[in-house]
């Protein structure tokens, strides 16, 4: 914990995640194409290669399909298909590089984190409140994931490093009338962000999906806008099921923007790239480690560059 | 897990057996689709293209393309792969060592290692009759050894004190010994979730097992997981020598491909799989019978096992005696069999082992058949009383009036469930007299209530 200082660019840290993941699928492209032509075999090991990466199988084609045309069967370097790969992956990711923007006029503004069992809600919600505390807003959280044991004792110790008060209720108890008390409660103390943690729920339980929307509809009670920005965790280890959590949530709770996590890992969350084509949802932000600075804006054109081992 | 995998496996195979003959051109065209169909199931590409080509080699021989049922013996030469590739047949779940037998739980951030730590602590206690004791070396997450002790007491588990800011090889030293002297059958070992490629960490897990000496060194997944699989299954495979897989999430609409991929990595086999977050939930892995439910076959052995654990004996057997002696079938029997249904897991629960049902599981969602409508019809019962229970015929409009508004349905909704309590009830008297016949009697005083059909007509 203590060699990370501000200094360090996040995005260093995060390179270096993925380049201990993407040097075998930066060396097969390296070994791909340093003197060859672009021919049908060249590019079916470059699908496998972004396959690999968890583009899943569509997005993988599509973009393999892009880039062969104008190229087909020119003689092509390294380099290039590198460039040529991060570009398009971050022209694809560029429209979803919007940061998340508080409404000062809403007091409190209310933060709702969705997403199924261990994305990483409690530890996300933790490091948002340390940043918001940080630059001087008052910030409430509310330990809404009743069901999981010590789960409130969990957001309780980011609360204390956060130095947020933390609303809670007895394991078991109704989650909805946490939240409902919790933004009675910030309203009163004259917050200026509540930040709610939910149980973690797999998107086919129907019962538990009903309830995030019953969170949202006692809100709606206080304040007709809230929740202002509904947030949906996603773990960059998954792969492809990400398509079905983002369908089911933002059928559930009208998401607004995506967080990812644990991309400090050697999974690349390259699942990304087809939720941002086909969803149009900002990534609000990444998660890239369990200390409390580890949430990062998001920058497409690093991400693409760093998945594909381009320099710079 | 699975359904959807077997959804689109169900269909390109459906394709393939509809043809009366087959070229080479057929079965690649049928394998490419299976690849994706695979790929888009999360598992892994070597495994993929592994798993590919010895289905193409085995399925493009002259034996199969000349036989009479091409399509047939494609899909069983999948079948007998996927089953190899799962791990052939169940695997002992708890080595045969001198007390206490140590099982550490290794595995990425949020895999679920502490609830399966708990879930397994339950399994033990239960149905092995052992005395386990939980310790968690996961010093870092807040509160996570609370969350182990916390699952400890619901499940009757010992659980080791906690000793704030002690270090997890220090925490095994207090563990081993603990339980020696306290006569432990098991120690389960929970530990920090860790990245793959976390030196430090990793290091440190390497450690841990050479302290621990554990038997069993179970490497817990999500079923969620992507491509990674491959490289988490190798490093940890490398670093503690693991001995057999947890998938967790099973019960998600992930399609789970991550199990196959793990397999393959690690060789060692899959042997619990999770599923939901009760204690109870942590079933035992069967490979021949998931690689039957994969292809639509259906898993009919795990359901009637999941009946007879969950079915209340009692209630069962008074049932059939009361049917055998001649007894009408009232609203109290249905309002018995909807509980039986939704303790073994539910209508979804159940489908899932039913061959061929991903294939309408869309139109059985268009019909409404779900969880929801078995609540709300036990709401109907449960608000009529008990002489309108055990005499239907009471019910006329007023009362309909009344049960609608006891529970919060409609009239037309108690209307339909009248009928269909009629259906059930007429279907029954047609069995009984078959009984009387003597042909299905003894079938009948077999069959769990709760797996009687018909309660599901519209």
């Amino acid at each position: 914990m203590t060699e990370i200082t501000e200094t360090t660019s996040w995005w260093q840290r995060l390179k270096q995640g993925l380049s201990k993941s993407t040097s075998a699928l930066t060396q097969n492209i390296t070994q791909l194409f340093t003197h060859r032509k672009l021919d049908q075999a060249a590019l079916d090991e470059l699908e496998d290669i972004l396959i690999a990466a968890d583009l899943g199988p569509a997005t993988a084609a599509k973009l393999v399909a892009d880039f062969a045309e104008n190229r087909f069967g020119k003689d092509v370097t390294d380099s290039e298909v590198k460039d040529a790969l991060a570009g398009q992956i971050e022209q694809l990711l560029q429209p979803a590089a919007r940061p998340l923007v508080v409404d000062e006029s809403k007091q409190p503004f209310v933060v709702l984190l969705v997403g199924v069992n261990g994305a990483g809600k409690t530890t996300t919600l933790g490091k948002m409140a340390a940043g918001w505390a940080d630059q001087g807003k008052k910030v409430v959280l509310a330990a809404g994931d009743t069901f999981r044991a010590a789960a409130v004792a969990q957001l309780r110790v980011w609360g204390e490093r956060a130095g947020c008060p933390v609303f809670t209720a007895p394991e078991g108890s109704d989650a909805a009338a946490l939240a409902y008390k919790a933004l009675e409660h910030a309203k009163a103390q004259g917050a200026d962000l509540l930040l709610i943690d939910t149980a973690g729920r797999l998107q086919n339980k129907q019962g538990l999906m009903d309830e995030l929307a019953k969170i949202k509809r006692v809100l709606q009670k206080i304040d007709a806008s809230a929740p202002h920005a509904t947030l949906l965790v996603l773990d960059a280890t998954g792969g492809q099921n990400a398509h079905s959590q983002v369908k089911a949530f933002r059928e559930m709770v009208a998401v607004d923007g995506l967080i990812v996590t644990k991309l400090d890992g050697s999974a690349r969350g390259g699942v990304v790239v087809g939720l941002a084509e086909q969803y149009k949802l900002p990534i609000v932000a990444v998660g890239v480690g369990e200390t409390i600075d580890d949430l990062k804006p998001f920058d497409p054109r690093e991400y693409a560059r760093a998945l594909m081992g381009v320099e710079g | 897990m699975f359904d959807g995998l077997t959804g689109k496996l169900g269909g390109i195979f459906d394709r393939l057996k509809k043809r009366g003959a087959l070229s080479e051109a057929d079965v690649a065209a049928a394998l490419r689709e299976v690849r994706v169909a695979l790929l888009e199931a999360d598992v892994a590409l070597p495994v993929v293209k592994d798993f590919i080509t010895k289905v193409q080699e085995k399925a493009v021989g002259e034996s199969v393309l000349r036989s009479v049922t091409p399509g047939q013996q494609v899909i069983k030469i999948v079948h007998d792969e996927l089953v190899a590739l799962l791990g052939g047949q169940l695997t002992d779940s708890l080595p045969h060592t001198n007390p206490p037998t140590i099982i550490l739980m290794v595995g990425l951030q949020g895999s679920g290692k502490t609830t399966t730590s708990g879930k397994l602590a339950k399994r033990f206690i239960e149905k092995e009759r052992k005395k386990v004791l939980l310790a968690s070396l996961d010093t870092r997450r807040p509160a996570a050894q609370e969350q182990l002790e916390i699952l400890a007491k619901q499940v009757g588990a010992g659980s080791l004190p906690i000793i704030p800011g002690q270090l997890p090889l220090d925490i095994i030293a207090r563990a081993l010994s603990a339980a020696k002297l306290e006569g432990y059958d098991i120690l389960i070992l929970d530990t920090a979730g860790r990245l793959a490629i976390d030196e430090e960490l990793m290091s440190e897990i390497a450690a841990v097992k050479a302290k621990a000496q554990p038997h069993d060194v179970l490497l817990v997944a999500d079923a969620m997981t992507g491509q990674d699989a491959v490289n988490v299954a190798k490093a940890f495979h490398d670093r503690v020598a693991v001995t057999g897989i947890v998938l967790t999430r099973v019960d998600g609409d992930a399609r789970g491909g991550a199990a196959l991929s793990m397999r393959q990595i690690t060789g060692q086999p899959i042997k619990w799989l999770g599923v939901g977050e009760k204690m109870g939930g942590l079933e035992p892995f069967h490979p021949d019978r998931l690689a039957g439910r994969i292809l639509g076959m259906g898993d009919v052995v795990s359901m009637v096992e999941r009946a007879m654990e969950t079915i209340d004996k009692d209630e069962a057997e008074k049932m059939a005696a009361k049917f055998q002696s001649g007894g009408a079938f009232t609203l109290e029997d249905m309002l018995g069999q909807m509980r039986q249904i939704k303790r073994m897991g539910g209508m979804s629960g159940l489908m899932n082992f039913l061959p061929g049902v991903a294939k309408i599981k869309d139109q059985l969602a268009k019909a409404n058949v779900n969880e929801n409508m078995i609540a709300r019809q036990e709401a109907i019962i449960l608000s009529m009383t008990k002489a309108e229970r055990r005499d239907p015929e009471l019910i006329k409009a007023r009362r309909k009036q009344r049960i609608a508004a006891g529970s919060g349905t409609e009239v037309s909704e108690v209307n339909k469930l009248l009928k269909q309590y009629e259906q059930m009830r007429d279907m029954m008297k047609q069995m009984q007299k078959m009984q009387k016949s003597g042909g299905f009697g003894s079938l009948l005083g077999k069959l769990p209530p709760g797996l009687m059909p018909g309660g599901f007509g519209r």
